[in-house]
């Protein structure tokens, strides 16, 4: 099957098939970093604007370093801040960007929708590059394809997602790509971190570190977003690391020996996770970082690119 | 003058009438209801044949924005909604600028409504200075200038021991408090009900206890003070269960349900439309069941709106950042209609009382019956007609609704207030 939409907006709106070209046009396109000239013509002509709302080295990097190995002309926007503040609103700033005939714009915003907002009022693509806590379908997309090479398969991989489920975007986005692909997914975290009713999208729920990292698969840890968190959700963060830090002795102890560690970045070090897990043998962190140019890649290709493309 | 309004169906629940007949109109007041009447020389002649013809509706929930928040809407421009929407009255909440918390920003808007009004306008004051929960307004010299009632609404006045003080204070001037209810700090940077949907799409939410446990304390202080509080927009299960104990247990507590409240569910915040946040949030379909089925039974006493009218910017853009609210007064009719009569979980008599008679007492406003002498104030609604709700087309400086392009049947077709038909 082909691609047919005109945005990448969530994963929650694609089904099987689309994740799977998703993440196969991605896996055909990692070669191209191994180049030695590592740039194609697939997008020659096309232009992509990052519109970023905030402050983001990784991902914007990843999109920007995607669109020129695709020989795409690549224009960073970024607006500090909440758009109000700029005085200009982000409809009076997305009518300007189509004014100008972009190809695709990518957008990270902290308001959970505005891609979808955005998409809405644009002709050209819309890839969401993480919006609020609501999703972040590219880092999905990056952590499908790493699960898949280090795996061999998606069917029956349990997967444990640690730490502030309610404000991240990383495990909404997750949660559904890897339920739609035959995977289980436990969250876990202190209860004040967990939203109500997730297991309403299909996941377990443990809240002890030990109970959700026995027989998994993949422990994919989540940033302590110390910025978005509200005084009372948890009392310190020297708490949080003794009971939900990950490290080698509680690994050791309750997972298994093949067990992936992944860690959508940034990492505090010695918060979520060791410092000797995140450079050890367990880590898959700086795998997920590579591939994210190539699903990036991918991503673009398949919006912007003219039919064929993909051949490139 | 003179008004005749003939052979219409006359609904008037404070007289017990639901029958075919004529009401005849002099001086701007009822003068007779009865059958075939005879029109005098001079009457006006409106033949209301298979139209209802209610005492005025009453909104006893709008925010007219002036002063201070003219672009948003006027006292001309609103109560032009009110009437085109088949409302006789309003009652203003205090949320200007300057807030209605003094007598003279009372008198300003009474001045404004007499010269620019076309229905009859109640300011409500505010219960605590500039609305900070702080220290009590003026307010002996707000309920001489006419206020209606007090409340900070927009807002909840968290600390209990003044709100206490605000009911015993305002006993002697039999002025309800109406109660914005609201736990702050449970419902800290929320945007939406807190459940399914907005662990899905990501927005913060609040959860109905922040609306139930404010609806509790109220209750209990209208217990310790004999005051008669009043609940604005109570949209849970929760509250409508505290209030209808309340209630039984002889407690002044009176409540009012938003349409808005009464047709939609979080379900519409999917779409990220900031034409579906206000304050309280839409909430679940259990919610709103419960909602529907006590206003059936009165456990809540009427419906209004809480016309909150915004500019384009402050609700096209990103929701967490929208300003909560929407427009109701030219909507609300035909969505009552449509969505509760129609399909009988309403019956029209009840649809009636709820706009008419019941808020009119709540707040001891002139109007809600068509007794002969009463105020000839006539809500007359077409019940077959076709609405298709264009924003375009409000009467509101604003467009905010969640209706937009809602095909609906039934309406208001003839506004008459103080017997004049108002054309706005």
């Amino acid at each position: 099957m082909g691609w047919t939409r005109k945005d990448l907006l969530t994963m929650r709106e694609l089904d099987a098939g689309e994740i799977v070209l998703l993440v196969d046009t991605a896996a055909s396109l990692q070669e191209i970093a191994t180049r030695e000239i590592k740039k194609v013509p697939a997008l020659r002509g096309k232009t992509i604007v990052n519109l970023f709302y905030e402050p983001s080295t990784r991902t914007r990097t990843s999109f920007e370093i995607a669109g020129k190995w695709l020989s795409a002309d690549v224009i960073n926007f970024s607006a500090s801040g909440s758009s109000t503040s700029k005085g200009e609103s982000f409809i009076d700033t997305a009518k300007n960007i189509a004014a100008m005939s972009p190809d695709v714009v990518v957008v990270r915003h902290s308001s959970a929708g505005a891609a979808e907002l955005l998409a809405r009022e644009l002709a050209c693509s819309v890839v969401n590059a993480g919006d609020g806590a609501h999703e972040h379908p590219t880092q999905a997309l990056l952590d499908l394809l790493t699960i898949r090479e280090k795996k061999g398969h998606f069917d029956g991989l349990h997967v444990a997602i640690v730490g502030d489920i309610t404000n991240s975007r990383v495990a909404r986005s997750n949660i559904h790509g890897m339920r739609k692909l035959g995977m289980t997914v436990t969250v876990a975290g202190p209860p004040t971190l967990i939203p109500p009713f997730v297991q309403e999208l299909g996941v377990k729920v443990a809240y002890r570190l030990e109970d959700a990292i026995r027989d998994v698969d993949v422990i994919m840890l989540l940033r302590l977003q110390h910025e978005r968190m509200r005084a009372g959700l948890i009392p310190s963060v020297r708490e949080y690391s003794r009971y939900w830090g990950l490290t080698l002795d509680k690994l050791g102890r309750h997972a298994r020996p093949d067990v992936l560690i992944m860690h959508p970045g940034p990492v505090n070090r010695g918060v979520e996770l060791s410092p000797e897990l995140a450079d050890g043998p367990y880590s898959v962190i700086l795998d997920q970082v590579a591939k994210g140019v190539a699903v990036r890649m991918g991503v673009l290709l398949l919006l912007a690119g003219s039919k064929g493309a993909a051949a490139a | 003058m003179s008004l005749l309004i003939r052979h219409g169906r006359v609904i008037d629940p404070a007289n017990g009438v639901d029958a075919v007949e004529d009401v005849l109109i002099a001086d701007g007041k009822i003068e007779r209801v009865g059958k075939s009447l005879a029109a005098p020389p001079g009457a006006e002649v409106v033949d209301a044949r298979g139209k209802v013809v209610c005492p005025g509706f009453i909104d006893i929930h709008v925010h007219l924005r002036e002063p201070g928040y003219e672009y948003k809407e006027t006292v001309a421009t609103g109560t032009r909604a009110a009437a085109a929407g088949g409302f006789t009255a309003v009652a203003c909440m205090a949320n200007t600028m300057p807030v209605n918390d003094n007598g003279a920003v009372t008198d300003y808007i009474l001045a404004k409504a007499r010269v620019e009004g076309v229905v009859r306008v109640h300011p409500i004051g505010a219960v605590t200075k500039n609305l900070r929960g702080e220290e009590l307004a003026e307010l002996a010299e707000l309920a001489e200038a006419g206020c209606v009632a007090f409340s900070d609404d927009g807002r909840c006045v968290m600390n209990a021991g003044l709100y206490r003080r605000a009911m015993e204070y305002t006993l002697p001037f039999g002025v309800p408090l109406i109660s914005h209810a609201e736990d702050t700090h449970l419902a800290q940077d929320f945007t939406m009900n807190e459940g399914v949907v907005s662990t899905e799409i990501g927005l913060p939410g609040a959860p109905a206890a922040a609306e139930d446990v404010m609806v509790a304390r109220d209750i209990l202080l209208a217990e310790l003070t004999g005051a008669h509080v009043h609940i604005a927009h109570l949209s849970t299960a929760g509250a409508v269960r505290l209030v209808r104990d309340g209630k039984a247990r002889g407690v002044r507590v009176t409540a009012e349900v938003t349409p808005h409240h009464l047709v939609l569910t979080e379900e519409a915040v999917r779409s990220y439309d900031a034409n579906t946040k206000m304050a309280p949030p839409l909430r679940t379909k259990r919610d709103v069941e419960a909602l529907v089925e006590a206003l059936a039974d009165g456990t809540i006493d009427c419906i209004a709106t809480d016309h909150a009218p915004h500019a384009l910017a402050e609700k096209e853009g990103e929701f967490d950042q929208a300003a909560f609210g929407i427009v109701g007064l030219e909507t609300a009719v035909s969505v009552l209609l449509d969505r509760l009569v129609r399909p009988g979980l309403l019956p029209l008599g009840t649809l009636v009382s709820r706009l008419s008679r019941d808020p009119a007492r709540l707040l001891n406003l002139p109007g809600g019956s068509l007794a002969a002498g009463a105020p000839a104030d006539l809500t007359l609604l077409d019940p077959e007609r076709t609405v298709t709700v264009d924003p375009l087309t409000f009467r509101s400086k604003s467009r905010n609704t969640p209706f937009g392009g809602w095909t609906l049947t039934g309406g208001p077709w003839l506004t008459v207030v103080g017997g004049n038909v108002i054309r706005p």
